[in-house]
């Protein structure tokens, strides 16, 4: 089990930060992605290797017509 | 061809120093009288320029029982003292204030174009127009000669593509000289019906075409044309980076380099406003089920892909032509569709260039009324803007009225023989038509949801329950285009914003339904306090919001509070010091805004409203209101009622609704209890004496009227 933005998820075996992100369905293109307290650069989204147990917080900025 | 002159004044231009022209043109159309007012020492103090002289001279003008057409209301149109610079990007807005029609309360807009700029350069802070004429006019500033003209205008088209195109032509020496030209208008819509916008104007000299930006809410279109006034053109040769005479120049550039850097290398890997401009929002709100389909009872539809930006980009938005609204920005956002030949209505088989589209028209006019079809929405958007209809008021008029319809409580004979099916693009445009002549059940839908909710429960007794939960309007003003039931921060966002429902006073959703950033009652109640106030603070000043937080600094995640985005709030700072030459930190930056803002909220308790009860939104707005919407997101819901200790076994649709209900409801009373406090209002919403005191707003009339409701 890891925990995204504070909600527990489903924890699989050679899991990367672009996996979780394409489950969680966040698109948003200004995004920050913070694993265990350290950012996490963007190109490495779909070569970094989340752990059991990890926490991972993808922070959101606003946008847009917003 | 020049109509007859009804008014003349001349003048002599004043040079504006450090931002501030130190003078403001006022109108009275009832006599046509014209007239100077002096900008003095204290109105600068204490309400700055755009948004706050407009809220300070309606205040003036208006009493308690005037309604949005009465001469006596006002149009007020003004940049402020950052306007008009070339240095810093998103820095030619206007503000525009005025009574509704939709909320009877001050309204206010803020749109691109080059109006504002080009008023203050001839002499003017701020355009003040009251009174009704009794027959058709222009008014003309032309700030090289000093003068100001009221012109028959009887024989002039209304419609703003052709109106704006014609005018622009006319009072240009040189196609050279149309970019000096700027052009207010607004159209038939507007004059039949409650949702009229002002179309602002500004010459394309790429495009070789005049293109338009929205004041789009509350219904400032109908005032204008119910004071008769067909156009407010300024013309004004002579724009230069020094225009606004600014006391440290350093400063601006300064800033500027920083933002225009940000802007070149990142904007491609962040929202790609320079290459879709807003349209970018389509595709992400409808995968975070936040964009509103079918009048908001969903947050997603597998069709919307046929409306994202994608679509936009690769079929109909005119390519590598970075758009911008005003000279020097380079977020460029203003899209635009070239050579769009119409399909229906007046102006059949005419080719013109559309400003289209932005998120907000996309989500209002397709998404929200189930019509997934992007050639519709360039034609509504055609329509909507020459009209001079509010493409958000539309969409959800639309919207609403389908639903009634196919939930059977409106029939054919309601809608004179319109089938209102959610999708029906046909029916959708018929009623767009209907409305701009003012005819059938166009002539209805028009006013409003709210005076078409109360249509449909006179003529069919329907529920008034259901009616009020799914109409999807506070204060009179339709919501904006964002799905808040997953986020109670956003649904305190929509309630209490002083104009009514629009996501420019505070937008939350990611930092609280997704971030998880704000957890406690506190912490939302203190992001409605800040992002409000300093929203606000753009509006004063003649800024877009957009290059604040649609380009953020590489580092900025890493920064204490990367949702104010520091790095952006001071380079406000620094224009701001730069332009005026004065020397303020970021918290007087938040009390000028925070100044103007309670005193909106006090001038809707001066109209009658302004209390606990007018913050109350629709259900719809806090959560699933109709079974269709509990069971189209069940999982989710069953969910959180388990979290929150309910045993929901055995329990009917029905039933785990009312348990939701009567939870949401009373966490957005805790909500409102915790945001009245953090912003010094007391329990029913009013600003307490010791807050306006703090503020320097304590004036007689202030104290006299907040006296009244205090506990
Ligand atoms: S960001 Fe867009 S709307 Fe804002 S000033 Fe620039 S072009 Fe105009």
């Amino acid at each position: 089990m890891i925990k995204v933005n504070n909600e527990d998820m489903d924890f699989t075996d050679g899991m990367t930060v672009e996996d979780v992100l394409k489950i969680k369905k966040y698109s948003h293109p200004m995004i920050t992605v913070i694993v265990n307290g350290k950012v996490i650069p963007v190109d490495s989204y779909s070569t970094y290797k989340v752990k059991d147990g990890d926490v991972i917080n993808v922070i959101h900025m606003m946008s847009g017509g917003c | 061809m020049t109509g007859k002159i009804l008014a003349t004044y001349e003048y002599t231009p004043a040079k504006v120093e450090r931002g501030y022209a130190g003078k403001t043109l006022y109108i009275n159309l009832s006599d046509m009288t014209i007239k100077e007012k002096p900008v003095t020492e204290k109105m600068k103090e204490l309400f700055v320029g755009g948004r706050g002289f407009g809220l300070w001279y309606l205040w003036n003008a208006v009493s308690s029982d005037t309604k949005w057409n009465d001469p006596e209301n006002e149009i007020i149109i003004a940049g402020g003292p950052i306007c008009g610079i070339t240095q810093y990007p998103g820095s030619g807005k206007a503000a525009v204030v005025t009574l509704s029609p939709l909320t009877g309360c001050p309204m206010d807009n803020n749109v691109g174009g080059y109006f504002a700029p080009l008023l203050k350069f001839s002499g003017w802070d701020a355009l003040e127009i009251q009174g009704k004429s009794d027959r058709d006019v222009i008014v003309f500033i032309d700030g090289n000669r000093g003068k100001v003209v009221i012109e028959d205008a009887s024989d002039e088209p209304a419609d703003t593509h052709l109106l704006a195109e014609k005018l622009t032509e006319k009072y240009a020496d040189s196609e050279e000289d149309k970019r000096n030209i700027s052009v207010v208008s607004s159209g038939k819509g507007a004059e039949n019906t409650l949702i009229g916008m002002l179309n602002v104007s500004f010459y394309d000299v790429k495009r070789k075409a005049v293109r338009v930006k929205q004041a789009g809410r509350g219904g400032s279109g109908t005032v204008f044309r119910d004071k008769k006034i067909k156009a407010v053109v300024v013309k004004y040769k002579g724009v230069t980076g020094d225009s606004n005479n600014p006391a440290d120049k350093k400063k601006i550039i300064n800033a500027a380099l920083r933002l225009h850097k940000e802007i070149f290398e990142l904007d491609k890997l962040q929202n790609r406003m320079r290459e879709v401009g807003t349209a970018n929002l389509v595709e992400v709100m409808n995968d975070y089920d936040l964009l509103p389909v079918m009048n908001f009872q969903y947050g997603s539809h597998p069709d919307a892909n046929r409306i994202t930006s994608k679509v936009f980009r690769e079929k109909y938005f005119t390519q590598n032509v970075p758009d911008n609204c005003w000279y020097g920005c380079s977020l460029s956002c203003a899209k635009a569709v070239d050579n769009y030949e119409v399909k229906t209505g007046p102006y059949k088989g005419q080719k013109v260039c559309v400003d289209a589209a932005e998120y907000e028209t996309i989500a209002a006019v397709a998404a929200n009324c189930g019509i997934f079809d992007p050639e519709y929405v360039i034609e509504a958007n055609f329509y909507c803007d020459t009209y001079g209809l509010d493409t958000i008021s539309f969409g959800n008029i639309v919207g609403f009225a389908m639903e009634c319809y196919e939930r059977g409580i409106i029939n054919k004979e309601i809608t004179g023989g319109l089938e209102l099916k959610f999708g029906n693009a046909d029916a959708a445009l018929e009623l767009l038509h209907q409305m701009a002549k003012g005819e059938g059940f166009g002539k209805i839908a028009g006013q409003g949801v709210k005076s078409l909710r109360e249509y449909i429960l006179e003529k069919t007794g329907a529920d008034a329950k259901l009616l009020r939960d799914i109409s999807m309007e506070i204060k009179g003003l339709e919501v904006s285009m964002y799905v808040s039931k997953e986020s109670l921060a956003q649904q305190g966002g929509y309630a209490f914003a002083n104009k009514g429902p629009q996501h420019d006073e505070a937008w939350l959703i990611f930092m609280d339904m997704v971030n998880k950033q704000i957890p406690t009652f506190e912490d939302k109640a203190e992001a409605l306090h800040y992002f409000p106030i300093f929203r606000t603070w753009f509006s004063l000043q003649g800024l877009c919001k957009l290059p604040w937080n649609d380009i953020v600094p590489a580092d900025n995640a890493m920064t204490d509070e990367p949702h104010k985005i520091p790095a952006h709030v001071q380079n406000y700072v620094d224009l701001f010091n730069g332009v005026t030459g004065k020397n303020i930190t970021k918290e007087e930056l938040l009390l000028q805004s925070e100044r103007v803002f309670n005193f909106q909220r006090i001038f809707n308790l001066k109209m009658g409203k302004g209390t606990r009860e007018y913050d109350m939104p629709p259900f719809r707005l806090l959560g699933p209101a109709t079974k269709e919407e509990y069971e189209s997101r069940a999982e989710r819901y069953d969910k959180q009622l388990k979290e929150l200790g309910y045993d929901i076994e055995g329990k009917t649709t029905e039933e785990k609704m009312a348990l939701l209900r009567q939870y949401r409801e009373s966490q957005f009373e805790k909500l409102t209890d915790a945001v009245y406090k953090r912003r010094g209002w007391n329990k029913n919403g009013v600003p307490t004496l010791e807050t306006v005191k703090k503020l320097g707003i304590d004036f007689p009339e202030v104290v006299e009227l907040i006296a009244k409701y205090q506990e």
